[in-house]
């Protein structure tokens, strides 16, 4: 059997003219990348994830810098300059989560997956690849708009006194942790993305999770929303960078339950693209 | 070389796939041929590790796909739906693909001239014809200089001009001892392209067989012969390659004898003939024929001959 095996290789083999190279984990890298940049709408989305981080920042510092005056003494006392020049994180967070699900989706609902995999039959590579890129592109993007808008929200602060600045206490790590947050929401809108193969589904279930439960919560008995609702993968978030306020988690416990979120989310796309039919 | 052994696929209670077992060789061209939904597409999937057969397995090169150190270099394959995102260029989709393999920006440009797309490789995927967008996926199939290529219906959209070339680019594949296998639901394209046919219907198996054989088959003569001492013709007819069918009274089918002897046969036993017809089957018909109740069929490798002949003698 052995000989009539090698019989046949040796008949049937061609010398490639080019030979490729062993599929590893850095080609894929490379593969995964030109792939990001190549894409028109992923350019534009990451954009306006940028301007809305950033001009919703601004607007809200000066909307409440200039109306400081007036403003009741509870919202005086609810203030943290921090928070409110990071506020543009709160929506742009939709994009970014949106452009996770749409990296993956994408290739789906295009047929790119079945050329994609056919080139590395191995799959989780090409996850891994996709998670590694975007992560690493929105942490470079993020940190740049969450320190701008900062910076940019302190000024307009300014005006009436409000601002802080970066070396005050916990403002280093609520900018930081606005950029952390990001890039765990893209995360885990690619891996929904991966699990659910579907554009619409994909940013629907990522829509539920982050804009639609948390509310619904508040309607139940609060014994069971102060229990459960701290673990929402956004008043996670709330704990690292946003308003600590309520019943919080501490900053680090927070950002370990968001990253549950991320990981846990990942292990279903990456069981589903393993165990699936492409 | 393909070697597919006991393939099975199950969707929930639909089979779309049953139990196949064939090989493809290399060095020349094979067909896979099939009416649409025969399952076609979804051996293609599994050869390619996109789909987990439920049963059988599929060996590339004498090796599973899975663990390929270079993919590419093993397999290239187009499938039937466009297997390109829409919104990236021609350019930028092949050297996606190309990077994953190592495979150096050189082999892309030469792909992309080799198809003819050096003029659009900048324009969005999705800005192209269908034809174009065939050729597109015969690049990427190409990209890694594969031993093996899997083709599902190539032709599919292309015109007379890219038919030619498909039909030589393949040709020339083969010559260079790489494994060629295509799918079509046209036996007459099959017919001017492919060495080794592999007829499936309903998921199963129906013949594997020589171009050659099946045409032999296919155009050998059925004689139509009306008469009223027909059983007493039949007797005397009766040989080893013989074979008579017969759907109504006095009227028989018969296959492996010229209308000559049979003829000349009636006259020396005085028996009386009403009528005496050669029917000649086109390749089309005989495909037409033999698949169209696919599952009365379970002709293996051996008795693909018997199966044939019954099929194209034995009009219903």
């Amino acid at each position: 059997m052995t000989t009539a095996v090698t019989d046949v290789r040796t008949e049937s083999s061609v010398t490639p003219r080019y030979p490729g190279m062993k599929v590893t984990q850095s080609r894929v890298v490379k593969s995964e990348w030109t792939k990001f940049r190549s894409l028109r709408s992923t350019n534009i989305t990451l954009l306006i994830s940028v301007v809305l981080t950033v001009g919703l920042g601004a607007l809200i510092s000066a909307v409440i810098a200039s109306h400081w005056d007036t403003a009741s003494a509870s919202d005086k006392a609810d203030f943290n300059a921090v928070v409110t020049s990071l506020r543009g994180v709160n929506i742009s967070q939709l994009a970014v989560g949106v452009l996770g699900v749409l990296l993956i989706s994408g290739e789906y609902a295009t047929g790119m997956i079945r050329a994609s995999l056919t080139a590395v039959p191995k799959r989780l590579p090409v996850l891994w690849a996709k998670l590694g890129v975007f992560a690493g592109v929105v942490g470079v993007v993020a940190v740049i708009s969450t320190f701008v808008s900062f910076f940019v929200g302190q000024s307009l602060l300014a005006s009436h006194n409000l601002d802080v600045s970066i070396g005050s206490s916990h403002a280093l790590r609520m900018v930081l942790g606005a950029a952390a947050y990001l890039v765990l929401v893209g995360i885990i809108g690619m891996a929904l993305g991966g699990v659910m193969r579907n554009t619409a589904a994909g940013i629907s279930s990522l829509v539920a999770l982050f804009f639609v439960i948390p509310p619904v919560l508040d309607l139940l008995p609060k014994s069971w929303s102060d229990n459960i609702g701290p673990y929402l993968p956004s008043n996670a978030g709330d704990a690292f960078w946003g308003h600590p306020t309520g019943a919080h988690l501490s900053a680090l416990a927070g950002f370990l339950v968001l990253c549950g979120w991320a990981a846990a989310a990942v292990v279903a796309a990456a069981i589903r693209l393993k165990e699936r039919d492409a | 070389m393909i070697e597919v052994s006991g393939l099975t696929k199950r969707y929930g209670e639909k089979i779309a796939v049953n139990n196949l077992t064939f090989t493809v060789k290399p060095g020349i061209v094979t067909g896979f041929l099939g009416p649409n939904g025969a399952g076609k597409s979804t051996t293609m999937r599994m050869i390619a590790g996109l789909d987990k057969p439920s049963a059988g397995s599929v060996l590339v090169n004498a090796a599973d796909y899975q663990r390929a150190h270079v993919p590419m270099a093993e397999l290239g394959i187009l499938l039937e739906a466009k297997a390109v995102h829409t919104s990236r260029s021609a350019y930028n989709h092949l050297l996606a693909l190309a990077q994953t393999n190592g495979v150096p920006r050189s082999r892309v440009a030469e792909v992309i001239e080799l198809v003819g797309l050096g003029e659009v490789a900048r324009k969005r995927a999705g800005s192209f014809s269908l034809g174009m967008g065939q050729r597109l996926g015969i690049a990427s199939a190409l990209l890694g200089d594969p031993q093996t290529v899997v083709l599902d219906e190539p032709i599919n959209g292309l015109d007379p001009e890219g038919i030619l070339w498909v039909r030589n680019l393949l040709k020339g594949l083969a010559a260079e001892g790489r494994t060629v296998f295509i799918s079509s639901h046209l036996m007459s394209e099959m017919a001017q392209t492919a060495h080794h046919l592999i007829v499936v219907g309903r998921g199963e198996l129906i013949a594997d067989l020589d171009v050659e054989e099946f045409v032999a088959l296919a155009s050998s003569n059925v004689v139509q012969v009306r008469s009223p001492q027909a059983s007493q013709l039949r007797d005397l007819l009766l040989g080893p390659d013989v074979t008579i069918s017969s759907t109504e009274a006095g009227l028989l089918e018969v296959r492996g004898v010229s209308a000559e002897t049979i003829g000349d046969l009636a006259f020396e036993h005085r028996i009386r003939l009403h009528g005496l017809a050669v029917q000649n089957a086109s390749l089309e018909d005989a495909f037409m024929e033999m698949t169209r109740d696919s599952v009365e069929f379970h002709a293996h490798t051996d008795d693909h001959t018997q199966a044939l002949a019954q099929t194209a003698g034995d009009p219903r």
